[in-house]
C-alpha cells in the first residue's frame, strides 16, 4: 500500500487518521455486523423487532463471554481447543454433584470452578514448560475431557445426560443470578446477555487500561521481546489460559442452570466457533493483536446468523456457508491492516 | 596478539560495572573465557569482534541472561550474580537488543513503557496511566532529539533507526546507569547508524556507561573511549583511545594477519582473472592497514 502523499509534508494528519481508524482491530468486525444486521433486518420484520433481537441476542451471549475469554488468549499468542469441551465438563460437574449427590448448587459451582482452574492452570503449565504448541497441548486436554465427560457420566448416571438440576437446594438463586430472563421494553431478555457485556467491558479495560493488557499484548506480539523487558510472560500466558477456563466455567454454568440438565456432549465442535468469532473480532492468529470488543462482536455476527437464517426462512444449512465466508472476509481484512501497520519495517 | 593489561583510562571514579577473568561454558563449548574489562559512567565501552567472538555470550551475561561460571562479575564494586533480565534492570542495568528490542504490533508508548508501566489508583481500579505514559513518551523522545509523528504508532512502522533510538531513550529514561547495545548498527544504513550513535553519545553524556557491541570498528572508534577486542571467546586486550589509533583497530578486527593469508590463498587458487583480482584486491587491503609489507 503506498502512502506516499505527494505534498509538502508526510506528516500531515490525514494520513495519522486513516491509519488509526484502520488500525482499529475490530473495524472489519463492525462493519460486518452492520452488514449482517442491515441483510437480515431487510429480510425479515421479525429479525429486526425488540423481540427478535432479544432472540439473537442470546446465542450471541454465551458466544460472546467465551469468544472473549479466547480473544484475550489468542492476543496473549495461545490457542485454547480445550474450552468448548471445557464448558461441558464444567456443567456436568455442577450437574453430577447437585442432582446425583444432592449437593447444594453452590458448593457444585465452586467445585466445578475449582477444576475448571485447575485444568486452565493445566494447560498454562504445559504450554510454558514443554514449549509445544499450544494447539497441540489443548487439543490433547479436548480429546481427554471429551472422554472423561462422556466416560463418568455414563458410569455414575448409566445415560448420556445428567437432569434434575432444579430439584437441588439453593437453585433459585443460583437461577435468578445466571439464567433467569429480565423484561426490558415488554420482552424477556436472558441474563446471559448482561454477562457477556460485564466480560467484555471487564476484558476491555484489562487489556487497554492496565499493566497485565500490556503485558498480555507484548506476551503474543513477541515473547522474547517482552520477557527481556520484564514482562513475566509465563505468568501472564497462564493467567490467560486460567482466565479462559473461567469463562467456560461461567457459561457451562449458566447453561446447566437454565436447562436444568446437561448433556455429556456438551461443547463439542464449540472450540472452533469461539477461535472464529475472535478472529472476525479482528484477532490475529499469530497472537499480539485483537480486541476484546470485536470478540464479542464477532459473537453478535454470529447470533445474528444463526437466527437470521431462520427468521428469514431459509434452510439453516446454509448458516455453515455463511460463517465461513465471513472468516474469509474477516481475515483478509486483518491481513490487509497488519500489512499496512507494520508496513516501512526496516 | 598483545596481552597488555588495561590501562586505567583517565577520567570517571569508580567502575559502574567490572568483569574479571569472567567465563561461560556450554557443556564442552568454552563460550568466553578470561574476559575481563570494566564500564564507568561517562564513557563508552566497546566490544568488538567478528562472529562468534562471544559478544553475545559476555552481554548476556551481563544483562542477567546467562550466568557466568567463573571469574567475577562486579557492579558498584560487589560481586553479583544475576538471575534473569529483571534483576540486571533493578540495579540499573539495561539492554537494548538488535532484533527484540521492541514489540513491532504494538504502539510506541506502550512499547516504551512495557514492562515498566505507571499505574494509578489502587486496589481492583490500579490501572495503566496511559495519559501520563503518552505525555512522558513523547517529552522523553523529544529530549533525545527525536521527534515521532505519533505516539500511536505502531513501532513496526518506524525504521530501524528510529527504533534503536526508542529503545535507547527507554533505557536512559528507566534511570539505567548502565546501557547495552547489542549490535544497534549492524542493520542500518549509514545515515540511520550515524543517527543511532548521536544518541549514543548523548545517553554517554548524560553520565551513562554505554558498553557497545559492534563488529564495525568504524562504528565505534568515534564514539569509543576504551575498545576491548575479542577472538574465539578470549580477549585479544583492551585499550584506551589515546593508545590505539582506528586503523589499528581495524586491522585487529580484520584479523590483518588472517586477511594477508586470504589473500595468497585466494592468488594461489586463482584460476579465473575475476577471482585474481579479488586476491589483488584483498591484498591492497592487507597493505592498506600495514599489515603487508
Amino acid at each position: 500500500m503506498t502512502t506516499a502523499v505527494p505534498t509538502a509534508d508526510e506528516r500531515i494528519a490525514p494520513v495519522g487518521v486513516l491509519r488509526r481508524l484502520l488500525v482499529r482491530p475490530e473495524l472489519g468486525a463492525v462493519v460486518g455486523a452492520i452488514a449482517v444486521f442491515t441483510f437480515f433486518a431487510s429480510l425479515s420484520p421479525v429479525f429486526r423487532s425488540v423481540e427478535g433481537i432479544a432472540n439473537w441476542l442470546d446465542p450471541a451471549s454465551t458466544l460472546g463471554v467465551m469468544a472473549v475469554a479466547v480473544a484475550l488468549l489468542m492476543i496473549g499468542g495461545e490457542f485454547d481447543l480445550s474450552a468448548g469441551v471445557l464448558t461441558g465438563t464444567s456443567g456436568l460437574t455442577l450437574a453430577m454433584l447437585s442432582a446425583v449427590y444432592g449437593w447444594n448448587i453452590w458448593s457444585a459451582m465452586l467445585v466445578g470452578l475449582v477444576l475448571a482452574l485447575a485444568i486452565g492452570l493445566f494447560n498454562g503449565m504445559m504450554v510454558i514448560r514443554t514449549k509445544l504448541p499450544s494447539f497441540i497441548v489443548t487439543l490433547g486436554t479436548m480429546l481427554m475431557l471429551m472422554g472423561i465427560n462422556l466416560g463418568v457420566t455414563k458410569a455414575v448416571t448409566g445415560s448420556v445426560q445428567i437432569g434434575g438440576i432444579a430439584d437441588a437446594p439453593g437453585y433459585d438463586l443460583a437461577r435468578r443470578m445466571f439464567a433467569q430472563t429480565i423484561p426490558f421494553l415488554g420482552v424477556e431478555f436472558r441474563v446471559a446477555i448482561f454477562w457477556w457485556l460485564g466480560v467484555t467491558a471487564i476484558a476491555t479495560w484489562v487489556l487497554l487500561r492496565t499493566k497485565a493488557g500490556n503485558w498480555i499484548f507484548a506476551s503474543g506480539g513477541n515473547a522474547p521481546a517482552a520477557r527481556s523487558v520484564g514482562v513475566p510472560v509465563a505468568r501472564t500466558k497462564i493467567a490467560l489460559f486460567m482466565t479462559t477456563a473461567f469463562a467456560a466455567w461461567l457459561v457451562g454454568s449458566i447453561l446447566a442452570l437454565r436447562l436444568t440438565s446437561v448433556q455429556a456432549n456438551t461443547g463439542i465442535n464449540q472450540e472452533f466457533i469461539y477461535i472464529i468469532a475472535a478472529v472476525i473480532g479482528g484477532c490475529l492468529l499469530t497472537g499480539g493483536y485483537g480486541s476484546a470488543i470485536g470478540a464479542a462482536i464477532g459473537a453478535l455476527i454470529f447470533g445474528m446468523a444463526d437466527k437470521g437464517i431462520i427468521f428469514a426462512g431459509w434452510d439453516s444449512d446454509w448458516f455453515k456457508f455463511f460463517l465461513g465466508v465471513m472468516l474469509v472476509l474477516a481475515t483478509l481484512t486483518n491481513h490487509m491492516v497488519r500489512r499496512f501497520a507494520e508496513e516501512k519495517r526496516k | 596478539m598483545s596481552t597488555e593489561t588495561t590501562p586505567q583510562p583517565g577520567g570517571a571514579g569508580a567502575p559502574l560495572l567490572e568483569v574479571r577473568d569472567i567465563a561461560k561454558y556450554f557443556g564442552s563449548v568454552i563460550a568466553v573465557q578470561a574476559i575481563s574489562t570494566t564500564v564507568r559512567a561517562g564513557e563508552v565501552t566497546c566490544v568488538l569482534g567478528d562472529n562468534g567472538a562471544g559478544k553475545s555470550t559476555l552481554i548476556k551475561i551481563l544483562s542477567g541472561v546467562h550466568q557466568h561460571d567463573a571469574g567475577q562479575f562486579l557492579v558498584d564494586g560487589a560481586p553479583v550474580r544475576f538471575g534473569s533480565p529483571r534483576a540486571a534492570l533493578d540495579r540499573g542495568i539495561a539492554t537494548v537488543y538488535q532484533d527484540l528490542a521492541m514489540i513491532p504490533l504494538m504502539s510506541i508508548w506502550r512499547n516504551f513503557f512495557l514492562g515498566s508501566e505507571p499505574t494509578r489508583g489502587w486496589g481492583p481500579l490500579k490501572r495503566f496511566d496511559v495519559e501520563f505514559a503518552k505525555r512522558v513518551c513523547r517529552q522523553n523522545l523529544l529530549d533525545m532529539g527525536i521527534d515521532i509523528r505519533d505516539p500511536e504508532q505502531p513501532v513496526g512502522t518506524l525504521s530501524g533507526g528510529e527504533r534503536q533510538s526508542v529503545a535507547i531513550a527507554r533505557a536512559v529514561y528507566f534511570g539505567a546507569r548502565v546501557l547495552i547495545l547489542d549490535e544497534p548498527t549492524s542493520a542500518l544504513g549509514v545515515k540511520q547508524a550515524g543517527v543511532v550513535l548521536k544518541y549514543i553519545v548523548r545517553a554517554r553524556d548524560r553520565g551513562l556507561g554505554v558498553v557497545l557491541i559492534t563488529h564495525n570498528p568504524h562504528h565505534a572508534y568515534p564514539v569509543g573511549d576504551r575498545f576491548l577486542v575479542l577472538k574465539r571467546g578470549r580477549s585479544l586486550g583492551e585499550w584506551a583511545k589515546p593508545d590505539i589509533s582506528r586503523d589499528e583497530l581495524t586491522q585487529m578486527m580484520a584479523g590483518g594477519a588472517e586477511l594477508e593469508q586470504l589473500g595468497h590463498e585466494l592468488e594461489r587458487d586463482a584460476e579465473d582473472s575475476e577471482l585474481a583480482a579479488v586476491a589483488r584486491e584483498v591484498g591492497q587491503d592487507a597493505k592498506d592497514l600495514g599489515i603487508a609489507p
